[in-house]
């Protein structure tokens, strides 16, 4: 028997955690060992190649497979990952080729790769240790493989580029003649495994191109959404359009005979389907069918009347929690505000935002006798695999996860699964048969788990010379954990959406200290689904803290660099990147007419973020925003290219929704449901974005989404500085600036 | 019924006359490089070329495409990748997930077919197509090294 290497994290396994769909309030409890060692590789014909453990396969021809358990969907978690694993196991990276894994074998295995769930900045982060783990301990196996074959002590080996060397006596193998041999090996002692410092990192930390860029470039890439299977059948679907409401009836008459359709199917009590052999067919017999939907108690609710529950949030006293569901301080705000020289308060908001992955929610099922299969696009595919066992009842051992690069996740595509539990209800009537259920970009608009809407009262108070005596800030709006994870709310508080407030350290902390702060959460939900949306509740949390800072730094008649500066002596991770992005940025130095800077710093997913925006405004209050630096430090760097990818992206979608995010609510449901009027910017509209790396290589901090919390800020404080008011509500689009 | 000519090949497709053509394209075709991305010709992931001018198939009737029409998706563009837009796409990675890649590559392709050396102006104004994981920079600098690729015929 081969022993399995037990790495510190050992000592967590057996944990329990429940994989499944929260937003049906269900979920499958499985095993959870933290991938440990590799466990024992599974044996393999020789001429094929040899795992040398789980994260490690070798072809004779010296390719690596380099098993990647996180999902793809643009952020180059693949390419990160692979580097981490290729730079312990010393291969030639021009030979390395990603495999991904799928939760049947991972689950089939005992989750030997550990979690697949793929949100939250987390893919390399959380998987570093393991991942560089598993090729160190390949690179020893291969080694000794060697060793073992010269009859030569394994100290007097060298490798390099995947080539093992005896230099005495002058003999070499590659990694494809030794991996046969090295499978059969027992897995080093856990002890043994010693990291690379990071410094002397030749793969990772580098700029490395792309492992899957290829087949984005002729069409050939197969996204869940261009699945072929033999006799497939294609489904398009409409959900009550008021959350909460339900399917009352449908004519199914008034479209028979259409040409390719094959059955009306009631999805749930809420939905219903249309099956065809093409989706085209499919979705024009739907939009035939004449549909009675039962609303619901909320049909009449709209925008106002929302922004109405959440306003008497910010000044209510009947909160859950003894000063709200949530709250941090220190001293007393209220009464060093109160006793101010000089105290001034804003009310901010942001509106609901639709996730708009620009490939639709969709899935393709197959449910067979003795099996169940899905093609799908997912952040989390072990949450795929128990939607499809507990949607068709099949056991989860019978059930396989086709996880597909996904066209977009953004944190739609997570925990929920709600895409695939519908295909499932369909496929249901269909046995045998694929069933590729595709959501139009209406349907995509009107069911999303939307940003939560909130408001933001801050109050703040100076002494005589302007310094920042006091700070007050309540958030009132919906809860995340309230629809998807109300065990996230522990005694009442939901500390979740204070995200970016923290005091802890480590994750997501306020960069100043305030001799008296109160930062309070008060819960105020409303019958839309929400959800995470890239870089969750940091983007409304930095838009208040960071505008309503300008606003003070301004009452104070001090620069608001300089104004920030002096809060963050206590915090200087935070202040450091602040002063690369305002280096960078020439915050301070002379611009064109009519040019105006604006800064911002925020923190989360364990990262540090700061942007300086340039902007002007025409006389007819139009926007142009010209030139945005972003610092970040992540800790350790390990693809800079593709760190400035996220970096530029994320601008992209943090300006989208500072210029146009807004999803409106009448009459119970969503009313933006394409781009037409759900605007998303385009490239004309895409500012020279500079990217600054901090380098501070002591931690490991997310990359995905931080940075987009600092894009808003900037550019309104930009506002605010050309034209002298605070702009507190978004969208822009809504806003006159002259 | 209606006859189209797609990546130079003729192809007879049994289908009902107000079909989109990006859906025949995907579906009776069974090209899926085209993507489906709005429906209301907005986002250009489902541009293709027809005599030699960018289109968003998602708004064309099939039963407005002449047999005549040169029809060019994103599998047709080149050889294994070897045109000018492609060859500058993976010089500095510009895709990441790589859902709107067809349609902004041959949105870019039409516009140096028209415009051989763009200015960033021609770039803003022909470059409309959606990215929402924001590749749009990229997709800047790499029409400006296709343009300037000089292997171009």
């Amino acid at each position: 028997m081969k022993k399995t290497i037990r790495g510190k994290a050992a000592k967590l396994s057996r944990r329990t955690f429940i994989v499944g769909s929260a937003a049906v309030g269900g979920g499958l409890a499985l095993g959870f060992n933290l991938p440990s060692g590799f466990g024992p590789a599974v044996a393999q014909s020789a001429n094929e190649g040899a795992e040398v453990n789980a994260w490690v396969f070798v072809k004779p021809d010296d390719t690596c497979m380099i098993r990647v358990a996180r999902s793809e969907m643009g952020q180059g978690t693949i390419t990160g990952l692979a580097q981490l694993v290729a730079e312990e196991l010393e291969c030639d990276w021009n030979k390395v080729k990603a495999e991904q894994i799928t939760p049947g074998r991972n689950l089939a295995r005992k989750r030997v790769w550990g979690e697949m769930s793929t949100g939250g900045s987390r893919g390399i982060r959380t998987s570093q240790d393991y991942v560089r783990r598993g090729g160190a301990a390949a690179r020893m196996m291969l080694l000794q493989a060697a060793a073992e074959e010269w009859k030569v002590p394994v100290g007097e080996l060298t490798v390099a580029d995947g080539v093992v060397t005896h230099a005495a006596s002058r003999r070499s193998l590659s990694y494809g003649k030794l991996a046969a041999a090295a499978a059969k090996l027992e897995a080093p002692d856990p002890k043994a495994i010693k990291l690379k410092d990071p410094k002397d990192w030749k793969i990772a930390g580098k700029p490395l191109k792309r492992l899957d860029t290829a087949d984005k470039l002729d069409g050939s890439k197969v996204f869940a959404i261009d699945a072929k299977l033999p006799d497939i059948l294609c489904a398009a679907i409409k959900d009550c359009p008021v959350f909460g409401g339900k399917l009352a009836s449908y004519d199914e008459a008034k479209i028979a005979g259409r040409p390719g359709v094959r059955k009306v199917v009631k999805v749930k009590d809420t939905a219903v389907a249309v099956v065809a052999d093409t989706w085209w067919r499919a979705k024009t017999a739907l939009d035939a069918l004449p549909i009675v939907w039962d609303e619901g108690p909320s049909a009449s609710a709209s925008s106002a009347m929302i922004a109405e529950h959440l306003k008497g949030g910010l000044t209510a006293t009947d909160t859950n929690g003894e000063r709200g569901n949530g709250e941090r301080g220190n001293g007393d705000a209220r009464k060093a505000i109160e006793t101010a020289a000089k105290k001034l308060a804003a009310v901010y908001g942001t509106p609901f935002l639709a996730h708009a992955t620009m490939e639709p929610m969709n899935a393709t099922v197959r449910l067979s006798a003795d099996k169940a299969e899905v093609w799908v696009p997912t952040q989390n595919a072990e949450a795929s695999l128990a939607a499809l066992s507990e949607a068709s009842g099949v056991p989860l051992a019978k059930c396989e996860v086709y996880k597909m690069d996904l066209g977009g996740g953004f944190g739609r595509r997570g925990g929920t699964q709600d895409y695939v539990h519908q295909t499932v209800a369909i496929a249901k009537e269909f046995p045998g048969v694929p069933i590729k259920l595709i959501w139009s970009r209406e349907e995509d608009q009107a069911h999303d788990f939307y940003r939560p809407i909130s408001q933001c009262r801050l109050a703040a108070g100076l002494d005589a010379s302007g310094n920042l005596v006091g700070l007050h800030v309540r958030v009132s709006g919906q809860s995340i954990n309230a629809t998807l994870n109300p065990a996230g709310i522990v005694n009442g508080k939901d500390m979740r959406q204070l995200q970016g407030f923290s005091e802890q350290p480590g994750d997501a902390q306020l960069g100043y200290t305030v001799p008296n702060l109160l930062i309070e959460y008060v819960m105020r939900n409303t019958h839309v689904p929400v959800g995470p949306w890239r870089g969750v509740n940091t983007n409304q949390n930095a838009v208040y803290m960071e505008c309503f800072m300008d606003e003070v730094a301004r009452a104070a008649g001090k620069d608001p660099l300089e104004f920030r500066r002096a809060l963050m002596s206590q915090h200087p991770k935070h202040l450091a990147v602040l002063n690369a992005a305002a280096e960078k940025g020439d915050w301070g130095k002379p611009l064109p007419a009519g040019v105006h800077r604006g800064i911002a710093q925020f923190m989360g997913y364990g990262s540090y973020s700061a942007a300086v925006a340039e902007v002007s405004v025409s006389d007819r209050g139009e926007l142009k925003v010209h030139r945005m630096v972003l610092a970040l430090d992540c800790g350790h760097a390990v693809n800079p290219g593709q760190i400035a990818a996220q970096v530029e992206g994320s601008v992209a979608y943090g300006l989208t929704a500072t210029l146009y995010g807004e999803c409106k609510v009448k009459d119970g449901r969503m009313v933006d449901l394409n781009f037409d009027s759900y605007q998303i910017m385009r490239l004309a509209e895409m500012p020279k974005v500079e990217t600054v790396i901090v380098p501070s290589h002591d931690f490991w901090g997310g990359v995905g989404e931080p940075t987009i919390s600092v894009v808003a800020p900037a550019v309104l404080n930009a506002i605010y500085a050309a034209t002298g008011k605070p702009v507190r509500q978004l969208p822009l689009k809504n806003v006159r600036l002259v | 019924m209606a006859k189209l000519n797609i990546n130079g090949s003729i192809r007879d497709v049994e289908v009902e006359a107000d079909t989109p053509l990006l859906w025949v394209i995907r579906e009776q075709v069974g090209l899926t490089g085209t993507k489906y991305g709005c429906g209301i010709a907005q986002c250009g992931a489902c541009s293709v070329h027809i005599n030699d001018e960018v289109q968003r198939s998602c708004s064309i009737r099939v039963g407005d495409v002449k047999a005549s029409d040169r029809i060019v998706t994103i599998e047709g563009l080149s050889a294994s990748r070897s045109h000018p837009v492609q060859k500058a796409w993976a010089a500095i990675d510009v895709p990441q997930c790589g859902y709107c890649q067809s349609g902004q590559i041959m949105a870019a392709a039409a516009l140096l077919k028209r415009t051989p050396k763009p200015t960033d102006k021609d770039i803003d104004e022909a470059m409309t197509n959606i990215c929402r994981c924001g590749t749009y920079q990229r997709i800047r600098a790499a029409v400006h090294i296709a343009a300037n690729d000089t292997s171009r015929t």
